[in-house]
């Protein structure tokens, strides 16, 4: 067994376990929570520089041999996801240390982060869907709770959406587990990826796939399945708004990715290619129009990212190498983009006690320093070159030309175009204009001239230099996703390296 | 047996859909169970019934004689019912939560959060 594919698995588990034993002595659970996001980062840090030497590391647990056995699976694509949930769970947690009520952290707040990053870690290293559905509902339960805690009523009535939608895409995520056990005796990825490309019965498998693409569309929260997002996202502090924008959504892209470049290829052109790509682009249409319209901070992020997940999934249904690797970067951009604009919107929050645009103004004359913040990470978003924005979306359109898909192309320029009209919006709302009558900027910290706690603006700090440091090294970054996008389309490596065939 | 079976989970969808698309959250809630029964019961049912044949191997033996009961679905569906009984009870809560919060439960009175 090997330890260091374990590990992501693993140290959330044991800071998590910590905390609750610690119940009654609140700042411990949050030296717990803190510890265990820090060594997790190292752990994942470890296991992508591994990777990037030997390509791919399975582990058996409990020394069973695949296919019997559960497998993890850390490929190039896998082991950058578990850094990103690992470099977001941690940034996250410290900006959680200066931004969490006393009550919520009580109540198991850094115990049920680590779970949540748990989940995500499992559901990116595994190599079986029945676990791959396990650490689903770890992860889904983690948030149920994490999206409640509080007990507001927005909150309340945003969580019985979430809860309702998501348990429904994993009651049908289990039925398709159910039927792939019957068609091929098997649940391993790999094995499965034998045995469902000589199968008698095509129509079955590609109705497994559509089940499959249902299930994980939900998550993802695709057009047309993507209610869920706008009503929930908003609703709690806005640390976990951050953490669940920045990777929750991005495990059920995953899922898809694992599961359409690995199982499903018997007639890709014909079933699912312009099925998915077709997805993608009207979930990013509606996503920013839908964004377009709306007057609350928040709110127009929640409803952005479901426009961001669009283009993940154009990349996917346009199936080239080029294609995957600007979906890879588009995950990794978006994760750290998206988290630091909540993140953004709690400061201003902080500073001015709300989130409708129309309640707040002023904060750049206020506090340059938050505005160019502000405005780095909103032009990455919108992929202004020279910031990370920019090279994932060249990516996603030399391949839609290479692809002759002109029409996703059309809807990817355009939707980019329009993700700047939405962020303009909010810069000139909160930033430039005069603060409304009665706001006075910062008025609860009359003697903080300063953006925020450091606790609040370093992570946001980082982040944004993470969006400027991708942009500038997408060269490195591109080497990495290109490398991946290759593995994931050459799936007998995978499948070789797990059941143990010499490739 | 399968017939009876299939028969069985159409149903439980049907009513479980029924049950969901109602407006009460308590419906909501019963909707939501029988779903995952009816998911629970198709893997029993599509990964194939076997009646009095467990899966043992006769002593002096290496290999059981086919075919046999398959126990992994059986096993599978033992996870996904504990899962499913924890995430209901959590969500039992949630909902009692939100019942006393929104003072009702009708969901049309819970939409303050929608776009």
């Amino acid at each position: 067994m090997n330890l260091l594919v374990v590990s992501p698995i693993l140290i959330p588990l044991t800071a998590a376990a910590l905390g609750l034993m610690l119940w009654r002595w609140r700042r411990l659970q949050r030296l717990a929570g803190g510890i265990g996001a820090v060594a997790g980062f190292a752990a994942a840090v470890v296991l992508v520089a591994t990777v990037w030497r030997e390509r791919i590391l399975v582990t058996e647990l409990a020394n069973w041999p695949a296919p019997y056995g559960i497998v993890l699976v850390a490929d190039l694509l896998s082991s950058l996801l578990v850094l990103v949930s690992a470099g977001m769970g941690l940034l996250v947690t410290v900006y959680s240390f200066a931004s969490t009520d006393k009550r919520r952290e009580a109540f198991g707040y850094y115990p049920l982060f680590q779970v949540l990053i748990m989940g995500i870690n499992g559901a990116f290293l595994t190599g079986d869907l029945f676990n791959l559905y396990v650490w689903f509902e770890v992860m889904l339960m983690a948030s149920f709770v994490l999206l409640a805690l509080g007990g507001e009523r927005p909150q309340l009535e945003g969580a019985i959406k979430y809860v309702t939608l998501n348990l429904i895409a994993s009651a049908i995520f289990l039925a398709a587990v159910g039927l792939t056990y019957g068609v091929a005796g098997t649940l391993n990825l790999a094995d499965l990826g034998d045995k469902l490309a000589e199968t008698d019965n095509p129509g079955l498998v590609t109705t497994l796939g559509v089940l499959y693409l249902i299930a994980f569309g939900v998550k993802a929260a695709v057009f047309p399945l993507f209610f869920w997002l706008p009503s929930s996202y908003h609703t709690p502090p806005v640390a976990v708004s951050a953490i669940f924008a920045a990777l929750l959504t991005k495990v059920g892209v995953y899922s898809m990715v694992r599961v359409f470049t690995v199982l499903f290829l018997h007639e890709p052109e014909y079933t699912y290619h312009t099925l998915i790509l077709t997805i993608g682009v009207l979930s990013m249409i509606t996503g920013v129009l839908g964004a377009a319209v709306q007057s609350e901070f928040r709110r127009i992020l929640a409803f952005h990212s479901i426009s961001q997940i669009g283009y993940m999934v154009m990349g996917l249904g346009l199936f080239t190498p080029l294609a995957l690797a600007g979906a890879i970067i588009y995950i990794v951009h978006h994760s750290v983009v998206k988290a630091n604009l909540f993140l953004i919107s709690g400061l201003v929050h902080r500073r001015q006690g709300s989130h409708e645009l129309k309640k707040i103004g002023g904060v750049y004359l206020a506090c340059p320093a938050l505005g160019l913040l502000f405005l780095v990470t909103a032009m990455s978003l919108a992929g202004i070159p020279p910031f990370s924005g920019f090279f994932a979306k060249l990516a996603l359109v030399q391949a839609g030309l290479e692809a002759e898909a002109y029409i996703a192309v059309a809807a990817a320029l355009a939707v980019g175009l329009m993700t700047l009209y939405s962020m303009t919006k909010i810069w000139t709302q909160v930033f430039w204009e005069p603060a409304p009558e009665g706001v006075t900027d910062g008025a609860a910290f009359p003697d903080d001239p300063s953006a925020g706690p450091w606790g609040m603006v370093i992570p946001v700090a980082i982040l944004a230099a993470m969006a400027v440091a991708l942009g500038l090294g997408a060269e490195f970054m591109f080497r990495y996703a290109m490398a991946a996008a290759e593995q994931l389309l050459a799936p007998a490596e995978y499948i070789g390296a797990v059941l143990g065939r010499p490739s | 047996m399968e017939l009876v079976l299939a028969i069985a989970i159409g149903a439980l969808y049907a009513a479980g859909i029924y049950l969901i698309l109602r407006r009460s959250i308590a419906k909501l809630i019963i909707g939501l169970a029988l779903l995952s029964h009816g998911a629970n019961l198709l893997i029993f049912t599509a990964a194939g019934l076997e009646r009095g044949r467990p899966p043992l191997i006769p002593e002096g033996q290496t290999e059981a004689a086919m075919p046999i009961a398959d126990p992994l679905p059986q096993a599978l569906i033992l996870t996904a019912i504990v899962i499913g009984f924890s995430v209901l009870a959590f969500a039992l809560v949630l909902f009692l939560r939100a019942f006393q919060t929104v003072g009702g439960d009708d969901l049309d009175d819970m939409r303050t959060t929608d776009t």
